[in-house]
């Protein structure tokens, strides 16, 4: 495949364009890069007043750790969350926003949406580092299953390179795409355990089903279900994550990528001329 | 591919979709049941070229003749829907400059982005960046932010880093009126220098007098279909005689503002320069011994006494071809309000090509100047009589014979 290869020799270009991103980014604010943290340091700050504060919501205790600490347990699914919710918004933009760049110069193209997706992923390298601190002088030592959190990261990664790459590339014929895209995230935000503990949505889909099939079924389907237990097992719980749960993730965020490069090379050739 | 063609063109059919009302709303597609209605156009129908190495090749024809759309196919931003293209060797195209610059950002940081979007390591931008920096003159600026920089050290910037690629092939389309006089002969130079080192280039051109210049073979494209291929010279006049082309303002917008220096006092103004074909009437392009005039319009806001005015026409690459002024011919006692002073001659002796004319006004003895305007006008001179002739201007004269004298 010469897309391939032609991938592989742009690896400075991809990693120029990363760095386009974050520097330009912060440039002129006076905090900087302190801003990527203190973005998720906020909202989980926010949520831990209103859900643990004034709801009485309880984080549930760490197995085998014994944690029980309800910011700790929020944040490994808010930071990967907001990966997520950030690659996909920014990776869907990449290839209108740089139109310009499209319709003037020859290079491929993939590294656009690809560089979009890594600058972010730099940023939660940043704040896991953080995290895994906080964990540490919280008394989880996570050092051991660092390296399983790291291979996460780059599962989500192909999992969010993928649907940025199928997604920018429609969104560069229907711009409703991007619209769309704003409202689908919350409803896959309140969908997913991160404000919430697993077990809670266990017990109350006990013996339900939607047409014959179990609401936990369905539940399960949503990938963000099998990476952020993951990243909670790992942190929080220390212990190995479900095999289920990694077999899941694994698949979804392979062929996500593959289908997400299958749809992008299709639309490629006329992107010049289409944006 | 014989490595003698450093472009081979082979059947390439290009089609444009135009959207009559574009979809680019889920709504308006579920609306219409489908992907939007479009008519098609083929830009190029058929297109066969072969681009020799070392060659300098100009693609001509009007607009919409589908140049752009060829260069840009060789370029690889659209793909041809039918045929085939093969490039032998590394392509840099100049289709826009400093495309891809981040304006927050250095120019030094942004020398390093646009040259690995172009292709570059960061090894071979290290051996290149003085010769880049270097050639777009700009040492002093090289760590501001380049929204910082005036759109003539932008284009500069663009234009030093693209052509520092080392391209064996150089795509070019109307950026050769870029910058002030000294940066367009420095270009004219590098483009001659890569000439030299067999490199291949690729100019698509409404400055037929650059095209006349500098190129070595052209092809004349009509309505996407290649009419003709050969030497610039008979193909340009072919061209001119079949489609007469107006004048295309490249100075204006190419370079905005900064087409051309302008100083001066200002208590006279030159507002503007028009050039008059025999019957009175605008034009910007004339036959070599046409009868032509030069139109100052000036605006004197100040009275003054004993103005001269002056006129100049460089050549393009910058040879100083005429500096005329008015201090032998009319004495204005003085001048006040608006008005217009013509220098007039019956039959131009300027080779075809394309000229820039530098207007002035200045008191007698030339110690005050109180308008001077670079590059007020450019225009084009197309072939007359005598049809041969070389070197910087004809001289208007007669061949006698006397045989056996």
């Amino acid at each position: 495949m010469t897309t391939v290869t032609e991938l592989s020799a742009s690896r400075e270009l991809l990693a120029n364009l990363v760095s386009r991103e974050l520097r330009g980014k912060y440039k002129r604010s006076t905090l900087g890069w302190a801003w990527s943290l203190i973005n998720p340091l906020a909202l989980a700050a926010m949520f831990t007043l209103v859900f643990s504060v004034i709801l009485g919501a309880e984080a549930p205790e760490g197995d085998p750790s014994g944690l029980k600490f309800f910011p700790l347990h929020l944040l490994c699914a808010l930071l990967p969350w907001a990966y997520l919710s950030n690659g996909m918004t920014g990776s869907i933009a990449s290839l209108t926003s740089n139109a310009n760049l499209v319709k003037k110069v020859y290079f491929p193209r993939e590294v656009l949406v690809a560089s979009s997706v890594l600058s972010f992923l730099v940023t939660l390298a940043i704040e896991m580092l953080v995290l895994s601190v906080g964990f540490l002088v919280a008394g989880n030592n996570v050092l051991p299953w660092l390296p399983l959190v790291v291979l996460l990261m780059v599962l989500q990664t192909a999992f969010v390179v993928g649907l940025g790459l199928a997604l920018s590339v429609l969104n560069v014929y229907f711009r409703d795409i991007a619209h769309f895209l704003t409202i689908f995230l919350q409803l896959w935000f309140y969908a997913s355990p991160i404000i919430y503990p697993l077990a809670l949505v266990e017990q109350k889909a006990v013996g339900r089903d939607v047409l014959g099939v179990p609401v936990m079924t369905l539940y399960h389907a949503n990938p963000m279900v099998g990476f952020i237990q993951s990243y909670r097992a790992l942190l929080y719980d220390l212990r190995f994550p479900d095999l289920g749960d990694l077999a899941y993730v694994s698949v979804v965020s392979l062929g996500a990528l593959v289908a997400g490069w299958y749809v992008f090379q299709r639309f490629e050739p006329r992107l010049a001329e289409e944006l | 591919m014989a490595s003698d063609v450093a472009i081979r063109v082979e059947g390439v059919h290009k089609r444009f979709r135009l959207y009559a009302e574009r979809n680019q709303s889920l709504k308006a597609a579920m609306m219409r049941g489908g992907r939007a209605r479009y008519e098609e156009f083929w830009a190029l129908r058929d297109v066969d070229l072969e681009i020799p190495t070392g060659s300098t090749y100009a693609l001509i024809g009007e607009n919409g003749s589908g140049k752009s759309t060829l260069l840009k196919c060789m370029a690889r931003i659209l793909r041809p829907d039918r045929g085939r293209i093969t490039v032998a060797g590394k392509v840099s195209a100049l289709l826009e400059l400093g495309a891809g610059f981040h304006p927050e950002l250095s120019g030094r940081e942004n020398v390093y982005l646009n040259a690995s979007i172009l292709g570059l390591s960061k090894k071979q931008v290290d051996a290149r960046f003085d010769d880049i920096v270097g050639f777009a003159g700009l040492d002093h600026f090289i760590d501001s932010p380049v929204k910082n920089y005036s759109s003539g050290m932008y284009v500069r910037l663009g234009f030093s880093v693209a052509i520092n690629v080392d391209p064996d092939v150089l795509l070019v389309d109307e950026v050769l009126a870029v910058g002030d006089e000294t940066f367009q002969r420095r270009c004219n130079e590098k483009f001659a220098e890569l000439k030299d080192q067999g490199r291949t280039i690729v100019v698509v051109s409404h400055a037929l007098g650059v095209v006349r210049t500098m190129c070595d073979r052209a092809a004349w494209l009509e309505h996407g279909v290649v009419k003709d291929v050969g030497s610039p010279a008979k193909l340009i006049d072919s061209y001119v005689e079949l489609t007469h082309p107006e004048r295309v303002e490249v100075v204006d917008e190419a370079t905005g503002e900064e087409a051309g220096t302008r100083w001066g006092s200002g208590e006279v103004q030159v507002d503007r320069v028009e050039m008059l074909d025999r019957r009175g009437r605008r034009t910007r392009q004339v036959r070599m011994g046409d009868e032509v005039t030069f139109r100052l319009h000036y605006d004197a806001r100040e009275k003054v006494p004993k103005a001269v005015f002056g006129l100049g026409i460089h050549r393009l690459d910058g040879v100083h071809v005429s500096g005329i002024n008015s201090r032998e011919s009319i004495t204005l006692r003085s001048l006040k309000g608006t008005g217009h002073v013509d220098f007039s001659t019956e039959r131009l002796p300027l080779l075809p090509g394309t000229y820039d004319v530098t207007a002035a006004v200045h008191s007698w003895d030339n110690l005050q100047t109180w308008d001077h305007r670079n590059k007020a006008l450019r225009f084009d001179v197309e072939p007359g009589r005598p049809r041969e002739a070389e070197g910087v201007v004809v001289l208007h004269g007669e061949w006698t014979a006397h045989p056996g004298s």
